[in-house]
């Protein structure tokens, strides 16, 4: 028994069970799912990027071959179909709002290209396209309104006519006046004006949704590429369909990447239920890439002006900022959290006694917003590590100086920060002298020497980065079979980030039972009692530890029924290496023998229930502060623009890593989103709101061959929030690598001058801001 | 499967092929790899009542010498070709253009007829027949024509070929041990669409260059080839040659890259590739 927990215990790089099916094709995504009858239905999108329906003429669409039914926002008011309601700061106390819901189909106005306004069902997916494109809708076009700052113009058009000044909802933390009188009094002032570019997740599995509706039960079933089953089924069976969550069923079985994209509820989840019950016939919908592209909720979208107040010694004294966030044409489900984290992390690493911030969220005629990877950490830590950067150029400091005497000490551990938030833990002095090493920080000199050789710019960047992880309360159970084996059902989400292998793991080492014997369920709302899924980085902090909790009542519902079996008191047991064993003999028995007798067909004791499962609990209350410094160094063709990630190195404290290989890939993952963000991904809209990065030849995805090899390894400072002590590891890299490669481009730009830069840096724009340099300078 | 409906027909032979083609009224398309095709009919660009299937004509995908010409069948794969050791040994320039054609999976599929007869401005193969001087074969329902490269590439998508024709193979003529070959690319990121790309064949004779062909491409609506900044070359003057690319070259604007910049960049390869040039063969 030692030997199998050995090898498949916590902190062992086991390799992810799942990767065999997934590697092999075996996965059951949702597409992958026909069933018996099964029809398909199309979106009809909107080709205008602000636009008055003026009429939708469905005659010809519904004489075509093969087609079902037809779908316009006529028949779901006919239905009393209803709306995607989000949640909103004034639910939590915050200054009303305005709650912009999203109807399954738009009615008489189109706010965003690729806005739905039909949904046609046929026998196949190729006789819906064909009569999608000729469903007839008159539309008038109306100017629009794509940035943020068009939005909020003086007389700007008005997305809902009546929300003058298209602000969705605002959000300020920290305290102005004291912030004000420290900056008035502050020796000097650091301003920055900055572009968080809006990006898309991409994952690779687009989505998609298949319902099933029972007439003799009037029930559904419905497959979604959903990361949160549970809350899909409260908010379509609550909000859409009014009905008691018993009639919804939920799956979502593997899913291919989800990034925060996949959090949500989007129209077509109820438009295939809609149409299913109308036909009495399953109803499938498959995102094609290019509606992926102009369908999906986007992330980031973000212009903030910040300001850094300094004394002559290079203290921070005080940071202040204004952001504006775009939403987009709706607010989606928890497009509040990303302004929320954003405004709640203010200032970073850094001991700042005052700040104050004020978040404007704002409406545009682009792609609703959800949150993406990070949601607002990383536009918080893009902001002050751009401004810590400036500083160091304007105050003519080291900028790892300047970070080493402002950072939060260790000795301040609990700290309160500008916005009232409790970071738990951390040593962010020692861990960025750790990545100074590891990232052989003083080889850089030699390093630059040598790229200017080879007629190479090359630059060095770090930044420090501290989020909060993990939200809410879920639940974790375990259940014996009257095999003795068991089975693992999790409220959180997998995919992709490998639960199946590492919650094994876990549950392997405290039970003692074989890694290989035990089952994993999750994604469905009939076989998992409750769960909120998987997003925010919550699941080993939430997860792991709810599983803990499980695990642990295990042990004392079956120590009795061992004592039992073993002829001693209870007291007298102790439970090591998946045996009960009374203490001091060589009395032992194993907790999958004892997990049978619970199945005993008959002469139970009184006082048990037939079998051995438990239900365990943990809430983020509160949560938890994962931080890192990552570091790299970028090499730059000033002949052609072209930029290498030549270098990269992050020390991340997640806290307690379980799984090595698992922590791993996700902190390897974030990076090349990160390096994404700020090298190459870009959504861009016309002026008249139309997509113009509408596929992957207009819209840059990093590959393989454009990230090194990433250096680096974790530094575990236990959470003092859980019992595990650990940190979500999830967001790291997405958030630590922007500022990380834009301080390395600023940093080799600077003998041209170049002061300011704004994601992404494509070549043709690092070329661009060169070639302007050189003709200034020369 | 996203496409609209169309017939499909598999050929046995190119007279068969060509034929079906013929039935159709020119609105039939061919599929060799289907690398470009199956996209635009998925994405509805392009919805043809018929598709003739060219991939199991025996022999066309045949890599071959004959009378110091390399033959390369229509149907040859990327891939085969980038393996070919006949193409290595007497095309260099295309082994070297090889790697930059998307990736190795669209390499896999995608045939060299295909790419030559979509005529992509942004592609490489077209730059390099017209800078290797080779010849297309092409089978009509009048029989069979040979056209020169530079002849052949028309316009944006645009070929000598007409509705009922195919082409069968391209003939390359073979490297000497005076040819000199060269090839750049700049793209976003390696095998996307180039930004601007340059491939270069030459004959050395002693120190300098002759018969110099600079073809650039995604600077136009077809290979472009860049006539001043050839002589510039051959008279040694690579300065010159650079200056002459703003007469050569009228490369338009994209979404990321400017005018301007498409021609800074054409006079970046240009020092690159003739470098490359210079360089003793290998």
């Amino acid at each position: 028994m030692d030997a199998v927990v050995g090898k498949f215990g916590i902190g062992q790089p086991v390799r992810r069970v799942e990767d065999q099916r997934f590697i092999t094709g075996k996965g059951r995504f949702v597409d992958d799912v026909t069933l018996p009858q099964q029809a398909y239905g199309v979106l009809v999108m909107s080709p205008h990027g602000h636009a008055t329906i003026k009429s939708i003429n469905t005659k010809a669409a519904l004489a075509a071959e093969g087609v079902l039914c037809i779908l316009t926002a006529k028949d779901l008011a006919d239905e009393k179909i209803g709306m995607l309601i989000p949640a909103m700061p004034e639910d939590f106390g915050a200054p009303k709002g305005y709650r912009a819901s999203r109807p399954l189909l738009a009615a008489d106005r189109a706010r965003c290209v690729g806005d739905r306004i039909a949904f046609v069902v046929a026998e196949t997916e190729e006789l819906a396209r064909s009569a999608a494109e000729l469903v007839e809708v008159d539309y008038a076009p109306l100017p629009a309104v794509v940035t943020v700052e068009q939005a909020v113009a003086k007389d700007a058009q008005k997305i809902y006519d009546d929300n003058p000044g298209n602000i969705a909802f605002i959000m300020a933390m920290g305290n102005k006046e004291k912030t004000d009188e420290v900056f008035a009094k502050a020796k000097h002032v650091v301003k920055l004006k900055i572009n968080n570019n809006r990006v898309s997740a991409n994952s690779i599995e687009t989505r998609a949704a298949n319902a099933d509706y029972a007439a003799e039960s009037d029930s559904f079933t419905l497959y979604t590429t959903s990361q949160n089953p549970h809350g899909t089924r409260s908010q379509i069976a609550g909000q859409v369909f009014k009905i008691p969550e018993t009639r919804l069923r939920v799956i979502s079985p593997d899913v291919g990447g989800g990034f925060g994209m996949k959090g949500s509820v989007y129209p077509e989840d109820a438009l295939v239920m809609v149409a299913s019950r109308r036909i009495s016939r399953p109803v499938k919908w498959t995102s094609t890439r290019a509606e992926a592209l102009l369908g999906d909720a986007h992330g980031r979208d973000q212009v903030v002006t910040g300001e850094l107040a300094f004394d002559d010694s290079g203290k921070i004294l005080g940071i202040r900022a204004h952001s504006m966030h775009a939403v987009g044409s709706h607010v989606t489900a928890a497009a509040f959290a990303i302004s929320m984290f954003s405004v709640k992390l203010l200032s970073g690493v850094y001991d700042i006694p005052a700040g104050f911030i004020f978040a404007q969220a704002v409406l545009t005629n682009t792609s609703p917003m959800a949150p993406y990877r990070g949601a607002g950490r990383p536009e918080a830590t893009y902001l002050v590590e751009r401004l810590i950067e400036r500083a160091a150029v304007i105050l003519k400091m080291d900028p790892i100086a300047l970070r080493m005497k402002n950072f939060v000490p260790k000795s301040k551990m609990p700290y309160t920060n500008t916005s009232g938030i409790v970071y738990d833990s951390g040593d962010f002095a020692h861990v960025t002298q750790e990545c100074l090493k590891l990232a052989d920080y003083d080889g850089f000199k030699k390093r630059r020497a040598e790229s200017k050789k080879n007629g190479k710019l090359r630059g060095w960047g770090l930044a420090y980065f501290v989020e909060e992880a993990a939200i809410f309360n879920d639940r974790m159970d375990l259940r014996f079979d009257p095999s003795g084996q068991v089975t693992i059902l999790a409220g959180t989400h997998s995919h992709g980030q490998g639960h199946a292998t590492v919650y094994a793991q876990m549950v392997s080492e405290w039970l003692g039972v074989p890694f290989e014997n035990i089952r994993f369920i999750q994604g469905d709302t009939n076989e998992v009692p409750m769960g909120r899924g998987t997003y925010g980085s919550r699941s080993m902090m939430v997860g792991g530890n709810a599983l803990k909790n499980a695990a642990d009542q295990i042990v004392e519902k079956a120590k009795p029924m061992a004592a039992r079996m073993l002829e001693a008191a209870a007291g007298d047991l102790e439970f090591k290496d998946g045996k009960f064993k009374v203490v001091g003999t060589d009395k032992a028995i194993e907790l999958t023998n004892v997990a049978k007798a619970f199945y005993a067909p008959m002469f139970l004791p009184k006082d048990v229930g037939v079998g051995l499962e438990s239900a365990g609990t943990f809430a983020a209350e509160p949560p938890c502060y994962p931080n890192g410094c990552h570091t790299c160094e970028i090499e730059i063709d000033t002949q052609t623009g072209v930029i290498a990630l030549v270098r990269y190195t992050a020390v991340d404290d997640v806290g307690k890593v379980m799984n090595h290989l698992l922590a791993e890939g996700q902190v390897h993952g974030g990076i090349a989103q990160g390096m994404g963000q700020a090298l190459m991904e870009h959504i861009v809209y016309d002026n008249s709101g139309q997509l113009l990065s509408g596929s992957f030849m207009d819209y840059a995805m990093p590959r393989a061959e454009d990230i090194p090899d990433l250096g680096g390894e974790f530094a575990e400072v236990p959470s003092t929030t859980n019992p595990l002590g650990v940190k979500g590891c999830g967001e790291a890299g997405a958030t630590g690598a922007p500022p990380a490669i834009m301080a390395a481009l600023l940093d080799a730009l600077k003998p041209y001058g170049i002061e300011e830069f704004d994601m992404p840096a494509t070549p043709q724009r690092v070329w661009a801001a060169l070639n302007k340099a050189s003709v200034k300078a020369a | 499967m996203k496409p609209a409906a169309f017939a499909y027909a598999k050929a046995h032979s190119i007279e068969h092929a060509v034929e079906l083609l013929g039935k159709h009224d020119g609105e039939a398309r061919l599929l060799a790899g289907g690398q470009s095709l199956i996209a635009s009919l998925n994405m509805r660009l392009a919805s043809p009542p018929m598709l003739v299937d060219i991939n199991d004509i025996a022999g066309l995908d045949r890599i071959d010498m004959t009378d110091g010409h390399v033959l390369i069948g229509a149907m040859a794969r990327h891939a085969d070709v980038e393996r070919s050791s006949i193409i290595a040994k007497h095309a260099p320039l295309i082994s070297r253009a090889m790697p930059h054609i998307a990736h190795a999976a669209i390499r896999n599929r995608g045939t060299i007829g295909g790419s030559l007869a979509y005529a992509d401005p942004a592609a490489e193969l077209p730059a390099c027949m017209v800078a290797l001087g080779a010849k297309l074969e092409i089978a009509g329902l009048q029989g069979r024509r040979v056209v020169a490269a530079e002849d052949f590439f028309k316009g944006m998508f645009e070929t000598a070929l007409g509705p009922n024709d195919m082409l069968v193979a391209v003939h390359v003529p073979a490297a000497t041990a005076q040819t000199r070959v060269g090839f750049e690319e700049l793209a976003r990121r390696h095998g996307d669409y180039a930004i601007v790309g340059l491939a270069a064949a030459a004959q050395v004779a002693g120190a300098k260059l002759s018969d110099v062909r600079l073809v650039y491409f995604s600077v136009g609506d077809a290979p472009v080839r860049a006539r001043g900044a050839e002589s510039a070359i051959a008279a040694g003057d690579i300065d010159g040659a650079a200056a002459a690319l703003s007469k050569d070259l009228l490369p338009t604007a994209d979404l990321e890259s400017s005018a301007e910049v498409k021609l800074h960049l054409a006079g970046v390869l240009l020092r690159r590739v003739v470098r490359q040039l210079q360089e003793a063969r290998a």
